[in-house]
């Protein structure tokens, strides 16, 4: 064991590098998806397509400002206003108009219908921004490289993929435990959370709190997008391929979990950059693997508390 | 009431359900009213990137044919399909297509998957179809159809071909990495590039095989551990979104500095790229349909279909708009070959599919023939590539022609095995400079 890791030591570490950065960005968008798991008990396939507009939005307003003269430094803030602003106007849409018509459906109907919403969403995609890979890497290159050292080697890592992704990861992480905690509002969601009888029958407005976590956890979703779009190029299905992973998360982490969530993309995104280093077959199904473990062992995920079935 | 049938009924139903198809399909052909072509194309998904641009060049050629008064007098119309959802689907909307739609030929298709899971109803329709994208070797070395022909290249010659190009440009490189998409393409072009290389090149040590998921947005941990190993060569064949993410990731950390990459399908994506794509290093268009091609076989054709293209869509056609191109121009050379052949009388599909076999058709850049086991006999042209400021992203230089039947595997063989008989020697006999 010593010798192996006398061996690959260096090669791990890069490994370890690569998957903060992939996991703070699986975080970004998963933890969007369980929060709306958890307050609206509502799977939202949707998301996806949330995640995909934020970035697209994102690309289009940088592309737009770099040919008005917009200077450097507002490329980082360009992102996560195109965030707000997608969340701010799809997210109140959305509830408003769709899901409150369907909180009190069968299961089934809810996934068809954000299914059928996700499909429409992909083509209003497609009618906007075409089929062509579309990019703006003005933060990416704002924030240039850094050489970390490798042996006798080194390796040019972006400091947007170093630091700019997991660092927003951690904000939100603490942002997110500081306003569930330390805020009314946030008490007010967790209560709803917890026991939606309950907390609607203490004079808790259920809809207010509905719309607003919708809101809430669409901006994550778009910010997620839009943090990714300065590194990808965006096509059509994106929203799709990135759905799938956060849902893996979700079930891992727990129903409304987000500290779990953290902990889940991490271990997701550590697995990913190891076995792309080690056994790069399994990359693609790592994150099942570990979603498979942790559900055979804590099936209701590893934050997840057991809720006692009510008649 | 029960009715019930003598011996001599059962037997005169059974000889006429047999033979009544036979007799309606020996019946001369009348000419229609308007030709109708199926198209199944990708409308929907990543692959929409190729699929679009194809759809519009389609359209935009079928207006110019009936403007010019149709395929030998008869109107043309297309009826597309989404590739999207998958080949189950695609099965039955083919099907949908001739027995609903009553189309006269079908155009399919861009993956692979849809040309192995289609083809075969060529047989049991009997209507000609034409494999219009789709590069699976595995179409005509493990099948023979009478009625389905491919207008194009195919994977052997396509990825063959840049491999020669590398160990003429670069004949000392001794280490190779390999970044594809995990599906059958990235898959089956990495079987065909490693047996060609084991042959050309015996020793090339392979550092890393990396198959990352398809429609993965991020390849950082990929272009770390490349870095890290500092491969002589990193070889992909992926294409689209992910071909563009890729090496923007890889250039802003300066892999290209380290290593030279060889790009068979990168031609569709030089466009997007614009100046992100780095200089030197390998590209190839899956055919010889470059824009900037320097001696194309007719150049007016050349220049007016570019031309019409870029004025109609305000971008450059790519690859799959040429081969869609190909697919309709095979088809004109086919019905006029019927129809001459029948001194005017309109053919069946029979004969229109007779008409094809052996075909040689022009296109802008050479001529194309569909040799006698329905494969299509396209040229190859690789370059180095280098950004053009009449383009304003990178184009071709040094550019080697690598003839059809020199880079494919003769009818009969199948792609592997004649690949593993290659030598060394072949790496300088093939080709020539442009």
């Amino acid at each position: 064991m010593a010798e192996w890791f006398q061996d690959n030591g260096l090669l791990l570490g890069l490994a370890l590098l690569d998957g903060l950065s992939s996991a703070g960005l699986i975080f970004l968008v998963a933890v969007g998806l369980n929060l709306v798991f958890g307050v609206l008990r509502i799977i939202n396939v949707a998301h996806g397509s949330l995640y995909a507009i934020g970035a697209y939005t994102a690309a289009s307003i940088g592309l737009f400002l770099s040919t008005r003269g917009l200077p450097q430094w507002a490329a980082l803030p360009v992102l996560l206003l195109s965030a707000a602003l997608v969340g701010a106007v799809l997210g109140p849409l959305i509830e408003r108009f769709i899901l409150r018509r369907i909180y009190a459906g069968e299961e089934v109907v809810q996934l068809l219908v954000t299914f059928a919403l996700f499909m429409i969403l992909e083509d209003v995609q497609k009618l906007l921004w075409g089929v062509q890979p579309i990019h703006h890497d003005a933060a990416l290159k704002l924030l240039g490289t850094i050489d970390v050292p490798f042996g006798s080697d080194f390796i040019p890592f972006t400091n947007y993929q170093l630091f700019v992704l997991p660092g927003f990861a951690i904000v939100t992480l603490i942002g997110l435990a500081w306003f569930l905690r330390r805020t009314l509002t946030g008490r007010v969601i967790v209560a709803v959370t917890t026991d939606r009888e309950a907390a609607t029958a203490m004079g808790i407005d259920a809809a207010k709190v509905f719309l607003l976590t919708f809101t809430f956890g669409a901006m994550l979703a778009a910010l997620g997008g839009a943090l990714s779009s300065p590194t990808a190029a965006l096509v059509p299905g994106i929203g799709a391929q990135t759905i799938v992973l956060s849902f893996a998360v979700v079930a891992t982490a727990g129903l409304g979990q987000i500290e779990g969530a953290a902990l889940t993309s991490l271990m997701m995104g550590l697995g990913r950059s190891i076995a792309v280093y080690f056994e790069p077959e399994l990359e693609v199904v790592v994150p099942y693997i570990i979603m498979v473990l942790v559900l055979l062992v804590r099936p209701q995920g590893l934050f997840g508390v057991i809720e006692t079935r009510r008649v | 009431m029960t009715a019930t049938l003598t011996r001599r009924e059962a037997l005169a139903a059974g000889f006429g359900t047999v033979l009544l198809p036979a007799t309606l399909s020996a019946q001369p052909a009348q000419r229609p009213a308007e030709f109708r072509i199926g198209v199944t194309t990708f409308l929907s998904g990543p692959a929409s990137v190729f699929g679009v641009p194809s759809r519009r060049a389609c359209e935009m050629l079928i207006e110019q044919i009936n403007a010019a008064g149709g395929l030998a007098g008869v109107p043309v119309r297309a009826i597309f399909v989404d590739e999207g959802p998958g080949t189950d689907h695609l099965v039955g909307e083919i099907r949908r297509l001739v027995q609903a739609e009553g189309v006269h030929a079908v155009f399919q298709s861009i993956s692979s998957g849809s040309c192995l899971a289609c083809t075969p109803l060529s047989r049991e329709l009997n209507k000609v179809m034409l494999l219009w994208d789709c590069g699976t070797q595995r179409i005509f070395e493990e099948n023979r159809y009478d009625y389905a022909f491919r207008t194009q290249g195919y994977a052997t010659p396509e990825v063959l071909a840049p491999l020669l190009y590398l160990l003429r440009k670069k004949p000392d490189i001794r280490t190779l990495a390999v970044v594809n998409q995990d599906y059958a393409w990235g898959r089956d072009s990495w079987e065909i590039w490693k047996t060609a290389m084991d042959a050309l090149k015996p020793g090339v040590r392979v550092v890393a095989e990396m198959f990352p998921r398809f429609g993965s947005t991020d390849f950082s941990t990929e272009i770390t551990r490349l870095l890290a190993l500092r491969p002589d060569v990193v070889y992909s064949t992926s294409w689209g979104g992910e071909l563009v993410t890729f090496i923007r990731q890889a250039t802003e950390r300066r892999l290209h500095e380290r290593t030279t990459f060889v790009l068979p399908v990168a031609e569709a994506s030089l466009q997007i790229l614009g100046r992100n794509m780095p200089e030197g290093h390998i590209i190839g268009a899956r055919g010889d349909h470059w824009n900037n091609h320097p001696a194309p076989a007719n150049p007016e054709l050349f220049r007016s279909f570019v031309s019409a293209y870029r004025q109609r869509f305000n971008e450059y056609p790519i690859y799959p708009c040429h081969h869609m191109a190909q697919a309709v121009w095979a088809l004109k050379a086919a019905v006029e070959k019927a129809v001459a052949t029948k001194s005017g009388g309109w053919p069946s599909d029979a004969e229109l599919a007779a008409a094809f076999r052996g075909l040689t058709f022009p296109t802008p850049t050479s001529t194309i023939t569909l040799r006698e086991d329905g494969q299509g006999l396209e040229d190859q042209i690789v370059g180095m590539s280098h950004i053009d400021p009449n383009f304003g992203f990178a184009v071709p230089r040094e550019m080697m022609r690598y003839s059809a039947a020199q880079v494919s595997a003769p009818v009969g063989q199948k792609s592997v095995d004649w690949l593993k008989t290659l030598t060394p020697a072949m790496v300088q006999q093939a080709g020539t400079a442009l």
